[in-house]
């Protein structure tokens, strides 16, 4: 795909965020929806092309009244929205259609009108995994992380210090649910959750959405909000099955999408100036840094804890708080595009001065898939 | 009311033979005619060279620890936590998520790397579940 064709146009969060008791999960949709279509400066009829997860989008659509002529249910966990925005950017350059909007929405605290998980007893999940004990995320995504501890050197209190230090973060940002200044000592006294993992190093379960909209970059000088590119793209999914990855020591996914996406923007490392790296739980941004590339993995956890990605460090990380104090609905990788679209309008509650490319990179489905974008606010 | 029960699995036609071979008491793998890749989990085809031509076998059962988390909330069904699920690398080369039985449930007993064997755990007259147990010797 060429660099720069396409570019993000409209983006919003729902009106709140965190716990939202008041509204179903269709319904955060539709107000993510409403609100970057607001600030797109557009119409509902305007939007031709649409994308979302778990929701369909036939049942989106529906909801808000759009007749699209290109869809796009694309549904690989947490980073289905790095994957839309990917597959939106060719479609429009296909002419396959003009607006895309993708939306994602969860009621992941109040479960109001939210699908039930379930693992059915006859899939390969339900054989091989289920019967020994996995019950949700937490008891799954952090089963690599004591070989990858083994294979570099990393310590428990590297992996305390991405909680702290993402705090940090979150203390600047008002939308965000955590934000009073922890301590490596609290996160390792926190309660133990799946050991090595403690709550600190855990996600936040919360309520809310997000919603983007994308056009042709020709098109896109003529929209109220400065323009954000998409420099860049990648995707990849390895396996359902945490015990299936081809090692623990890195992400195949990650190593597939994160370096198409630096080749097609056709960027090296130093020139990212901003980043987010999905953090449902503290190892993933220790992983991101070294299957993207920007160092060994050995010195990832000591990059983190020597304070380089906090506010004021050479590399700019989770910038909103992340998923481990911002929120975390079930699907953060709308979030962290967000978070990557508002850093490239200048308008972030922790703005990183002069930023010009933003590198987000997305993990779903513990660490069955991944997509990466390179955004860019020059042409 | 009954107490919760683990998850039990169904088994498919492609992995049938697996469950039956445990209820034999044998932890059953698959290689290749063709490229001689062994293989898990089950599938009529080999998922490296796509040859159609694969072998049923019994494996050693012996493996080691390549890693683990010990669970304490949310607790699955039919455990009491803490517990340890584990992810075993057999000496045939395929990993397989297992529970590891006859040892501690703590970091410090729990060492990777460390040498385990095959046990097998009857669920019930269709179900016997492979799980793992620290090697004697």
């Amino acid at each position: 795909m060429r660099k720069n064709q396409v570019a993000v146009v409209g983006a919003a969060e729902t009106t709140e965020l965190g716990i939202i008791p008041n509204a179903s999960q269709l319904q955060l949709h539709a107000d993510a929806a409403l609100n970057a279509i607001a600030d797109a400066g557009l119409k509902l009829s305007d939007i031709d092309g649409f994308a979302t997860a778990v929701e369909t989008p036939q049942q989106v659509c529906h909801y808000l009244g759009i007749k699209p002529t290109w869809v796009d249910g694309t549904s690989v966990g947490g980073c289905s929205f790095m994957l839309h925005v990917r597959h939106a950017a060719a479609a429009i350059e296909a002419g396959l259609c003009k607006t895309v909007l993708i939306t994602h929405a969860e009621s992941g605290k109040s479960m109001i009108g939210k699908l039930p998980r379930s693992i059915p007893a006859d899939s390969l999940n339900g054989q091989f995994e289920a019967p020994y004990g996995v019950y949700g995320p937490p008891s799954m995504f952090p089963i690599p992380v004591l070989r990858f501890m083994k294979t570099y050197g990393i310590t428990h209190e590297q992996l305390a210090s991405v909680a702290v230090v993402q705090r940090e973060w979150a203390a600047k940002n008002p939308r965000a649910m955590m934000k009073d200044p922890i301590t490596v000592a609290d996160v390792l006294n926190s309660r133990m959750i799946a050991y090595p993992f403690r709550l600190l190093q855990c996600c936040l379960v919360t309520d809310g959405g997000g919603a983007l909209i994308l056009t042709s970059a020709d098109r896109a000088k003529d929209f109220p909000r400065k323009p954000v590119y998409i420099m860049g793209t990648g995707e990849s999914v390895e396996t359902p099955m945490v015990s299936q990855m081809e090692t623990f020591n890195s992400s195949r996914a990650f190593k597939t999408a994160g370096p198409l996406a630096f080749k097609e923007a056709g960027i090296a490392h130093k020139d990212v100036d901003h980043l987010m790296i999905y953090d449902a739980f503290a190892h993933l941004p220790l992983f991101g840094l070294g299957d993207l590339g920007f160092m060994p993995y050995e010195e990832t956890g000591k990059f983190i804890a020597d304070g380089n990605t906090r506010p004021g460090g050479k590399l700019p990380l989770n910038t909103n708080g992340g998923g481990l104090s911002y929120m975390h609905s079930g699907m953060y990788g709308m979030y962290a595009l967000q978070e990557s679209v508002r850093q490239m309008r200048g308008i972030a509650p922790a703005q990183v001065p002069n930023a010009k490319i933003s590198v987000c990179h997305g993990v779903g489905g513990m660490f069955a898939a991944s997509g990466t974008i390179v955004f860019t606010n020059e042409r | 009311m009954a107490e919760p029960q683990r998850a039990r699995p169904k088994p498919t036609p492609e992995t049938q033979h697996f469950w039956d071979g445990t209820k034999a008491g044998e932890l059953r793998l698959q290689r290749c005619d063709a490229c001689a890749h062994v293989y898990f989990p089950p599938r009529p085809f080999c998922p490296s060279c796509a040859s159609r031509k694969v072998s049923i076998f019994k494996a050693s059962g012996k493996g080691f620890l390549y890693s683990y988390v010990i669970n304490h909330r949310p607790a699955a069904p039919g455990f009491t936590p803490p517990y340890a699920i584990a992810v075993v690398e057999l000496d045939e080369g395929p990993r397989m998520m297992s529970n590891i039985i006859d040892c501690p449930q703590t970091p410090e007993a729990l060492e990777l790397d460390m040498k385990l064997e095959v046990a097998f755990e009857k669920l019930d007259d269709k179900i016997t579940l492979p799980v793992f147990r620290p090697a004697k010797g």
